[in-house]
């Protein structure tokens, strides 16, 4: 899965997202910095509230009022020379742009297609809207192509949603995204609603497509054990705000946020020895009443004066752990800011690039567990 | 994480995009209306008639059934002594019109509560019990449903002495045996759905009887349905009760808003003109007929939230946008060199985009700085980006037909 | 930190607290009530179950036919002892926590609690209640949300008696809040289930639960629907009631993780039917069923160094019309001739640990062990299963039983 690093195809600065007005408003993103890198898989991984759901869409600007963008740029550079701000860019603009360049794949988006009409006419919808000059002919070819592309026979063309299983329309979902073939597919929670085994059945045919038509993918999931296996890099956001970014096996084995190092102890393992796992005491915050400072200092075991009143900005950390796409390591955490070195389990050393042999996984939940 | 649909009282799921709930329910007791002002114009409105119902023959100048006159044999219209005139008869409108009220309120009520009981009793029962229970109810249902509704009552009140005749109970519970169908069905809809929720589950596990889940669990989350299949009884009440006053079936001594509008095609008052007969009555009925749908809308829109006012408002907008400006704009004026302060221009507003109060332009790339996307995507844009491998696809600009 | 309590391999030799033996379950499809259904025994179990439980919804064509949704499962709760049955959606799995707690009746087999039948009179469904309950998977909707906690406690106690006379219905309800780390006590008692979170609300739900101090506790997915950071609180809550009260406890869910953290003893069904079963870390270490190692390979595992090859592709039968012979021969790479025609018996692969499947059969001739699907170099594509299950297969969401 290793593909050579592009150019940052989608840069997301200082985003910051709201709902609703004035002293009410919840703060659904708060200065969000990311950048995904054209042919990557960049994972988003966050649990409930924390705001993952809303970057993907505010960054489409798909987000339905009372949600709306209070600062921050967004930029989408398909090509060198040219850059489009999505947060100004017109609807007509915008229009073009989406699905052609930048798709969609919502949660639970197998329930997102028209009931009353078959697949095949949903496809062929999508290629006339966008390509008007495709004869019908090559339209219906096109979409047998794309239902071939995703493991499914032509003759389902004349299918109904109901008569496909949710595995199959998930596939045609898919089918739809990639029907004219965009350089960035935004696929929020697209199995979590299906069974394992076809959830990885899907996930490697995506794979297969992403080597072959080269998108770049970003991918949202609160299952961080399935994305430190399928993404190159990996974002973890909690409460509206980005806490680590760092390539998967690097995060997976040398965590640097005390969230990030609890998160990942909350999945058991499925192979070796069983020991006792606590996760991460408490619950997350509710938006609307978010703690001082850290917003995770509440649950923090590392939690020191300086969390309770300063906000950690997110900062790049020297040291290995970059992703070859290029996403930077970072961590927003006040552990990390070189004044006295961080407890062990959260400076474990960053394994060599991928495909060579990691040291010996020091990552903390296999030597013992949190506290 | 899933995101459900409830109609359950204060029941919210923890969806990613589905911001926190304003006003949230607190449970039995503590019902907070939406202060929207539909809800609150149809509150005083009928307020205002319910206490129009009560203090009405106590406020009106006259006695209602005095004449004034045994001479004059037209409707006076309205003067100083009789601000709504007379009727044919002599009698003043405007006393009428005030002590009417309590009859047709009082009318309306009664008919909305025993026709609500009624429905809570067959609707609720037919959905919890299911089986044959629920197919004869339905049936039961079903057959009142279909029935004509004022021919019906037209017959029945054919059959009624007269004297009996004017009392409000007793008409106000005939006029329910027709208008408790609509509400057992959606009762027994709404019960159906929620006897397989998790709860009700959890409760017949712990052992509770089915009385008792019927009584404790199921009904009051019936209660925002409840109190809208009530005030629409209530308003069918009052439209049924002023159209057989109106059709003369009920005593016309007793007065009422219909009545009054009886005596006035009596008098021909279409024809001759004389618009203080009909409009005051007729008007007086529509009013409560607009206060009482209000009021409905209002608690749709409590149960369903999906009707709330989910986008923002306008004004709500400019107002944030303004503030934004103002606090950045010092921010700006001292800012980098370059920007072209587009940021902070109002931004139309359009269906389906999210807004965006306020932005940070992109800084340039490569100097192109904000270049115009190219309208038609089957043009090509130049050689593929560096570093992507030419087996990754060098689709674009390519494989057209 | 310490390992795991690690239950004794071998079975225990004292009788199971709830035993079920051959449990089987059928559904008759919707629309059918008139149709002709096989025997009259399975119509009456049938208008029962309709009456608490629809069956899972099926093709027009499936008119009048029956879903086999649980088939001969046959499982032992021991006391202290985890047991987790692991499946994907259409398993059969929350079926069979309905038939367990007696939510459904059975369409053959028994039930046996404590060696001896369960008796079916009124109050013996109560003391069935007293000694067997059940979680529910989603937090947000097993609690009535017009309630608050104490009610939702208070109630089993009131219903069931307080085991401790002296004690008042507050100080009892504060111990349970204390049971599952709901603590201080009274900061929960006056709260509504939407002012708490969703572990929270599993955790009241547990207190529930426990309130009427049963031997087994069924859990249906109790974390699936909670933020993964809580799930471990939940299931380290689970694994102390086991601990320390010596709770026979069934866990139910489809993540074979988290069954290996929690359970000793794992049960994987498949359409059904139970595959295999055996101590936990046996059945996940050295998986003898070809399905449970499809399971395996296809659960997200972060110490993989190379993405798994996942063998046996295609979607879950039709419960309607499930395949004959071995359910999962359909999708089986090992499949043979036998396991078309002939059902597997349980075979004894290692000591505890039984599986489901012919390939433990040591006497087959070579006619009956002859391939049925001989590999071909490319992995079939996604729909080649002509059992394709349309709108209930693949999805876990919770309407699908």
């Amino acid at each position: 899965m290793s593909v050579p690093a592009g150019h940052p195809l989608l840069e997301v600065r200082g985003l910051c997202v709201d709902y609703g007005a004035g002293p009410d408003a919840v703060h659904a993103v708060i200065g969000a910095d990311l950048a995904l890198h054209s042919g990557e898989v960049l994972g988003l991984a966050g649990e409930s509230g924390s705001g993952k759901s809303t970057l993907a869409y505010a960054v489409t600007r798909l987000l339905r009022a009372p949600g709306m963008i209070t600062g921050g740029s967004v930029g989408y550079y398909p090509g060198p020379g040219t850059a489009v701000d999505l947060l100004a860019a017109e609807e007509g603009t915008l229009r073009v742009l989406r699905w052609s360049q930048i798709s969609v794949v919502m949660q639970s988006a197998m329930n997102a297609l028209n009931p009353v009409l078959s697949i095949g006419a949903q496809l062929t919808d999508v290629l006339h809207a966008h390509r008007p000059g495709m004869s019908k002919a090559a339209r219906r070819a096109r979409a047998a192509g794309l239902l071939a592309m995703v493991g499914i026979t032509e003759d389902r063309l004349g299918s109904h949603p109901h008569e496909l299983s949710g595995g199959m329309r998930q596939r045609v979902m898919i089918a739809m995204a990639l029907a004219l073939e965009p350089q960035v597919v935004i696929m929020d929670e697209p199995t979590t609603a299906l069974d394992v085994v076809t959830q990885r059945e899907i996930l490697q045919e995506l794979m297969e497509l992403r080597e072959r038509l080269g998108f770049a993918v970003l991918f949202i999931t609160h299952d961080l054990s399935l994305l430190i296996e399928i993404a190159d890099a990996i974002a973890v956001m909690y409460a509206g705000r980005l806490v680590e970014r760092a390539a998967a096996k690097a995060l997976f084995r040398a965590p640097r946020h005390p969230y990030t190092l609890g998160l990942l102890s909350s999945f058991p393992a499925l192979h070796g020895p069983r020991q006792h796992l606590t996760g991460i005491p408490g619950s997350p915050p509710d938006l609307r009443r978010l703690p001082s400072g850290c917003v995770f200092h509440p649950r923090c075991s590392y939690v020191m004066d300086r969390c309770r009143t300063d906000v950690p900005a997110l900062v790049p950390l020297a040291g290995q752990g970059n992703s070859e796409a290029g996403t930077a390591r970072a961590a927003a955490c006040w552990l990390q800011d070189g004044s006295s070195p961080p407890p062990p389990e959260l400076a474990a050393p960053a394994p060599g690039l991928a495909g060579t042999a990691a040291s010996e996984p020091v990552g903390s939940w296999q030597a013992g567990g949190t506290t | 994480m899933a995101v459900g649909s409830s109609t359950d009282l204060g029941a919210t799921q923890g969806a990613d995009l589905t911001p926190p709930p304003p006003g949230q329910r607190a449970g039995r007791g503590r019902l907070r209306l939406p202060r929207s002002p539909k809800v609150l114009i149809g509150l005083a409105g009928l307020a205002a008639f319910i206490v129009l119902a009560v203090i009405g023959p106590w406020i009106a100048p006259y006695n209602p059934s005095r004449t004034f006159s045994t001479t004059l044999s037209f409707p006076q219209a309205p003067s100083a002594a009789h601000l709504l005139g007379t009727t044919q008869q002599q009698q003043d409108v405007l006393s009428q019109l005030l002590a009417g009220g309590r009859s047709t309120v009082l009318v309306a009520f009664v008919a909305g509560l025993a026709a609500t009981v009624l429905s809570v009793v067959i609707g609720v029962t037919a959905g919890y019990a299911a089986g044959l229970a629920d197919d004869l109810l339905s049936m039961l249902a079903n057959f009142f449903l279909v029935m004509p509704a004022l021919p019906l009552l037209i017959v029945i009140f054919g059959f009624l002495p007269q004297s009996q005749g004017g009392d409000d109970l007793l008409i106000g519970a005939i006029i329910a045996i027709t208008g408790w169908a609509f509400g057992a069905r959606v009762l027994r809809a709404q019960t159906l759905s929620l006897r397989n929720r998790d709860y009700v589950q959890s409760a017949r596990i712990i052992g509770e009887r089915g009385w008792r889940i019927i009584g404790f669990e199921i009904l009051p989350n019936l209660i925002p349905i409840l109190a809208s299949s009530f005030l629409f009884t209530v308003l069918y009440g009052v439209g049924t009760y002023t159209a057989l006053a109106f059709l003369g079936l009920v005593n016309p001594n007793h007065l009422s808003w219909g009545g009054m509008l009886f005596y006035a095609q009596v008098a021909g008052a279409e024809q001759s003109g004389y618009w203080w007969l009909f409009i005051p009555p007729g008007l007086a009925v529509a009013l409560l007929g607009t206060s009482l749908a209000l009021l409905n809308f209002g608690i749709d829109e409590f149960i369903n939230p999906r009707l709330r006012a989910a986008g923002l408002s306008r004004r709500q907008a400019r107002r944030v946008q303004r503030d934004q400006a103002s606090q950045t704009g010092q921010a700006d004026r001292a800012g980098q060199a370059g920007q072209t302060g587009a940021a902070s221009l109002p931004r139309r507003f359009v269906l389906g985009l999210t807004p965006v109060i306020h932005s940070t332009p992109l800084t340039a790339v490569n100097g192109a700085g904000n270049a115009k996307f190219p309208e038609r995507p089957g043009t090509d844009t130049g050689p593929a980006p560096d570093g992507r491998p030419d087996g990754a696809g060098r689709w674009r600009g390519r494989r057209r037909p | 930190m310490t390992a795991l309590h690690e239950a004794a391999p071998t079975p225990s030799t004292s009788t199971p607290l709830l035993e079920a033996r051959d449990l089987t379950k059928h559904f008759v499809v919707h629309g059918a009530r008139r149709g002709r259904a096989a025997l009259p025994r399975m119509a009456r179990a049938s208008r029962a179950s309709r009456a608490s439980q629809g069956g899972p919804p099926g093709r027009p064509a499936d008119d009048g036919q029956v879903v086999h949704a649980v088939e001969n499962v046959s499982l032992a709760l021991d006391e202290a002892r985890v047991t987790a049955v692991v499946g994907e959606s259409g398993s059969g799995k929350s079926t069979l926590a309905r038939l367990l707690c007696r939510l459904i009746k059975p369409t053959a087999g028994q039930l046996l609690l404590d060696g001896g039948p369960v008796p079916r009179s009124g109050r013996g469904r109560r003391e069935y209640a007293r000694r067997v309950q059940m979680v529910l998977q989603d937090p947000f909707s097993s609690l009535n949300p017009v309630h608050e906690v104490r009610y939702h406690l208070a109630r089993p106690l009131q219903l069931h008696g307080l085991d401790e006379p002296g004690l008042s219905l507050d100080d009892a309800i504060a111990k349970l809040l204390e049971r599952v780390a709901l603590a201080p006590a009274d900061q929960f008692l006056r709260k509504y289930p939407h002012e708490l979170s969703g572990g929270q609300r599993q955790r009241v739900a547990i207190a529930r639960a426990l309130a009427v101090r049963p031997r087994v506790l069924l859990a249906d997915e109790p974390v699936s629907m909670l933020d993964v950071s809580i799930r471990l609180g939940i299931l380290n809550l689970l694994g102390d009631l086991r601990d320390r009260e010596r709770l026979a406890i069934l866990y139910i869910t489809h993540d074979i993780a988290s069954a290996r953290y929690l359970a000793d003893t794992i049960v994987v069904m498949y359409a059904g039917q139970v595959v295999e079963s055996g101590p936990a870390r046996t059945v996940t270490d050295q998986p003898s069923h070809p399905y449970t190692q499809l399971l395996l390979s296809a659960a997200p595992d972060p110490d993989r160094a190379s993405p798994p090859a996942l063998d046996g592709r295609g979607g879950p039968p039709s419960l309607v019309r499930p395949p004959s012979g071995c359910r999962f021969h359909p999708r089986c790479p090992h499949a043979m001739a036998v396991c078309a025609t002939a059902t597997p018996p349980a075979f004894e692969a290692s000591a505890g640990h039984l599986s489901a499947c012919w390939l433990q059969a040591s006497d087959l001739t070579a006619a009956q062990a002859s391939p049925l699907h001989p590999r071909t170099a490319t992995t079939s594509p996604a729909d080649t299963s002509s059992n394709d299950e349309p709108g209930g297969g693949d999805d876990v969401s919770p309407d699908t039983r």
